[in-house]
C-alpha cells in the first residue's frame, strides 16, 4: 500500500507571529519556518505503518515556493521514501490545494493519504474534506488511532465533541490527524544524511492541469485585540450578579 | 560567502535540540541534587544516542561513525551545550585522537570507543605540570618489551566511568640548545592494568555529575604495542589530534549562553520593579543587548574556525582565538544573567547559577585563557622574531 503525505511549511510554531505593517498578511520574511505540526503528526504515522510492513511507500508532497523542499526534506530525513514538490509562487488556498492534490493522487494512486486536520498558519480545516469529496474516497477527519484492517478497511479513531468516535472506513481512504495520534521522532542522524540522496519529483499547477488562481480575496489582517483587564468583585454575590446580569452567563 | 545552514544542518540543529529536549534536559535536576549520573542512565543516554546515530558523529563513517563534518560538529556541540555538561557527556565523540591507533590498536580501543563498548580518557596534567605540561614527571622506562610507568596524574575527567586511558609520560630527554627538553610518549592504558590506583578527585564547583579523578601509577607495566604514535612523539599525535577538542568547547559555550540568554530575556520581559518590566529600563536591556552581540560573534567564530578547519587552513590560533573568546564571553553572559535575575539567579531551583557556576571551569580546562592568548600572541610575534 502506497500512502500520501501532504506536508505543509508553515511558520514555526514557536514564532510569535506579526502582522505585516501594510495589514495583506503575517510577515514571513527572516521568520523560522517548519512543518505543520499536524502533517509531522502524519509522517510519523505514515512511517509507523510502514516500519509495520502495512505501507510499502511513504510519498511527501508539499505545494508551493521553493522552499517547500526544505519541508519535504524534513519528512524524508523523518523516513518517507521519496518526495514530490509542487512548485508555484501563487498563494494557496485549500480548494487549490485539494485540487493539485487530487492531480497527484490520480497520478500516484495510493491507498491512503494523509493530511493535517487544519495548518497551523490559516486553521482553514477544510483541504482533507474537500480532496475525499473531490476524489469520492472516504474520509477520516481528527483522527487519534489508526488501524488497518486486512479486508481493505481501517479503522480509525475521531476525536469529536463528546469525546471519541471509533469508525470503519473503506480504503482508499482520506484521513486528516489530529494531536493525539503519535508524537513524531525527530530525524537521526543516518536518516539526515540518507534525506539528501531521496528524490524530490518536480511537478507544476500546469502540468497536473491544475488552477490554482485564489477564489477568495484577503481584505485585511488585523493583531488580535489586546486582552483588556479584568475586575475584581468583592464577594461571591457581586460574582453571581455580574455573571447573571452583566455577563448574561447564568 | 554563505551564512546560512543548508536544509541538512538545520535538520541537525533540530534534531540534536529535540533530543536534548527529550533525553537529557528531564535528568538535569537529578544531576544537580545528586552529583552523579546513574550508570544506568549513562547507559540509556548511551542507547538513545546509538538510536539516532549521534554517539561518536564526530567519527569517520567507515569507522561507524557519524562522519560528521566540522561545521555539523560544531552545531551539535552547540546544541549540547545548552544542557548539563555531565548528561550530554554520555553522548560520545570519542577523542579524535584515537584516530592514531594502529594495527591491534584499533580493534582494541578505537573501534569500540566508536561502539559504544569502550569509553576513553584523557591523562596530560600532573599536579606539579598544568599549563606547563612538558615538566610532566611521570615516567615510561623502556624495560624488554614492556614500559614501567610511575608517576600521579589529577584532574583527569572521566577516569571513574572510563575503560582505558591514553596517557602521556615523558620516556627520556634531550639537550637542546635551551636545556634539557623531555620526550613525551602516548600509550594506551587499560584501566585494570596492574599498577594503576584510580581514585575520585575532589569536588568541584563546575559541572556536577562529571567527576575528576587521580590516577597514580606504580611500576604499572604497559606493552609497548600500547605506543600510541611513536615512542617519544606523544606531543606530535597530541597536535595533530586535539586541536579541534577546544572548538568544541567554544561550541558548547555558544549554546549553555544562548540559553541564558533566553532564560533572562524571559526574566527581563515578565519581572516588575517600579511598576514596569525590569526589561523596560535601559540598565537592563542594554545588557541583554550586549549578551545577544557577545554571543552572536563567538557563534561566528567558531563557525568560521570549523570551516577553516574544514577546508584545512586552520591554524592553532584559531581555536585559541574562540576559545578564548567564547569561554569569556560565557563568563560575562551567566553573570550578568545571574544580576539580571537579582537575589533569585542565586537560587538553585532557578536554574541561572548552575550555568554561572559551570562557567568557571571553561576559561581553566584544555588550556587556560593565559595559554590561549600566549598561542594568539606567539602567532603574531613569532615572524618577526
Ligand atoms: C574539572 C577539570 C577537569 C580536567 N580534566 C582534565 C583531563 O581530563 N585531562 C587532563 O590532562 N587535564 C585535565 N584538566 C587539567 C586542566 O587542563 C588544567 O587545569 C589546566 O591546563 C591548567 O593547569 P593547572 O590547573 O595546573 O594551572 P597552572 O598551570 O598552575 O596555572 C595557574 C595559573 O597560572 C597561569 N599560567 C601558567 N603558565 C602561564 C604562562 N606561561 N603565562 C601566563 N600565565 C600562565 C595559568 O593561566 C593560570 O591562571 C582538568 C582540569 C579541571 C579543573
Amino acid at each position: 500500500m502506497k500512502v500520501l503525505v501532504a506536508v505543509k511549511r508553515v511558520v514555526d510554531f514557536n514564532v510569535k507571529v506579526r502582522v505585516k505593517a501594510d495589514g495583506t498578511g503575517v510577515e514571513t520574511a527572516n521568520v523560522k519556518m517548519s512543518m505543520n505540526p499536524f502533517d509531522e503528526i502524519g509522517v510519523e504515522e505514515a512511517v509507523r505503518l510502514k516500519e509495520g510492513g502495512k505501507a510499502t511507500e511513504v510519498i511527501a508532497v508539499s505545494l508551493g515556493p521553493t522552499q517547500c523542499q526544505e519541508t519535504i526534506r524534513t519528512a524524508l530525513a523523518m523516513g518517507a521514501d521519496r518526495g514530490i514538490h509542487v512548485q508555484t509562487d501563487v498563494e494557496l488556498q485549500p480548494l487549490a490545494v485539494a485540487k493539485l492534490l487530487k492531480a497527484v493522487v490520480d497520478k500516484e494512486q495510493p491507498q491512503l493519504c494523509i493530511l493535517g486536520k487544519q495548518a497551523i498558519d490559516d486553521d482553514a480545516n477544510q483541504t482533507g474534506q474537500m480532496l475525499a469529496a473531490l476524489l469520492s474516497w472516504s474520509q477520516a477527519t481528527f483522527a487519534s488511532k489508526l488501524v488497518i484492517n486486512g479486508d481493505g478497511t481501517a479503522n480509525v479513531t475521531r476525536e469529536v465533541d463528546g469525546g471519541l468516535e471509533t469508525i470503519q472506513a473503506k480504503l482508499p481512504l482520506v484521513m486528516t490527524t489530529d494531536l493525539r495520534l503519535n508524537e513524531p521522532r525527530y530525524a537521526s542522524l543516518p536518516n539526515i544524511m540518507k534525506a539528501k540522496k531521496k528524490p524530490i519529483e518536480q511537478l507544476t499547477p500546469e502540468a497536473l492541469g491544475v488552477d490554482p488562481a485564489p477564489r477568495l480575496k484577503t481584505l485585511k489582517v488585523v493583531e488580535p485585540p489586546k486582552r483588556k483587564a479584568g475586575v475584581k468583585v468583592k464577594s461571591v454575590a457581586e460574582l453571581v450578579d455580574k455573571l447573571r446580569n452583566e455577563a448574561k452567563v447564568i | 560567502m554563505d551564512f546560512g545552514l543548508t536544509s541538512e544542518q538545520q535538520m541537525l540543529v533540530d534534531s540534536i535540540r529535540a533530543f536534548v529536549e527529550q533525553e537529557l534536559k528531564p535528568y538535569e535536576d537529578e544531576v544537580e541534587r545528586t552529583n552523579q549520573v546513574r550508570p544506568e542512565l549513562i547507559q540509556q543516554i548511551h542507547a538513545a544516542a546509538i538510536k539516532t546515530g549521534f554517539y561518536a558523529a564526530n567519527m569517520p563513517e567507515e569507522l561507524g561513525g557519524g562522519g560528521l563534518d566540522h561545521i555539523a560538529l560544531t552545531l551539535m556541540e552547540r546544541e549540547l551545550g545548552r544542557t548539563s555538561f555531565a548528561l550530554q557527556y554520555a553522548v560520545a565523540r570519542p577523542s579524535n585522537i584515537l584516530r592514531a591507533c594502529q594495527g591491534e590498536q584499533i580493534e582494541r580501543y578505537l573501534l569500540p570507543a566508536i561502539r559504544g563498548e569502550r569509553v576513553e580518557c584523557l591523562a596530560l596534567t600532573e599536579p606539579n605540570a598544568g599549563s606547563d605540561l612538558r615538566s610532566m614527571q611521570t615516567r615510561a622506562e623502556s624495560d624488554g618489551d614492556d614500559f614501567v610507568i610511575n608517576g600521579t596524574k589529577h584532574f583527569i575527567s572521566y577516569a571513574d566511568v572510563a575503560d582505558f586511558i591514553v596517557l602521556f609520560a615523558a620516556s627520556g630527554a634531550e639537550e637542546t640548545g635551551k636545556g634539557t627538553k623531555k620526550k613525551i610518549t602516548s600509550f594506551l592504558v587499560d584501566k585494570d592494568t596492574p599498577g594503576l590506583d584510580v581514585h575520585m578527585g575532589p569536588h568541584s564547583v563546575s559541572h556536577r555529575g562529571f567527576h575528576h579523578c587521580e590516577l597514580v601509577f606504580t611500576n604499572c607495566r604497559v606493552h609497548k604495542r600500547h605506543v600510541l604514535g611513536e615512542v617519544h612523539r606523544g606531543f606530535d599525535v597530541a597536535n595533530q589530534w586535539l586541536g579541534a577538542t577546544r572548538l568544541t568547547v567554544a561550541a558548547q559555550c555558544v549554546g549553555r549562553a544562548q540559553r541564558a540568554m533566553e532564560m533572562a530575556t524571559q526574566w527581563a520581559a515578565t519581572r516588575k520593579q517600579f511598576g514596569q518590566a525590569i526589561g523596560k529600563f535601559q540598565g537592563v536591556s542594554f545588557k541583554l543587548a550586549d549578551m545577544a552581540t557577545e554571543i552572536e560573534a563567538a557563534n561566528l567564530l567558531c563557525l568560521q574556525t570549523a570551516w577553516k578547519t574544514d577546508q584545512g587552513t586552520v591554524a592553532d590560533a584559531d581555536y585559541a582565538m574562540a576559545k578564548l573568546f567564547a569561554t569569556e564571553m560565557l563568563a560575562r553572559v551567566t553573570d550578568q544573567t545571574v544580576q539580571i535575575f537579582g537575589g533569585m539567579g542565586l537560587m538553585e531551583e532557578v536554574g541561572v547559577e548552575r550555568l554561572w557556576r559551570d562557567a568557571r571551569v571553561e576559561r581553566i580546562w584544555d588550556g587556560t585563557s593565559e595559554i590561549q592568548r600566549h598561542i594568539i600572541s606567539r602567532s603574531l610575534l613569532r615572524p618577526l622574531e
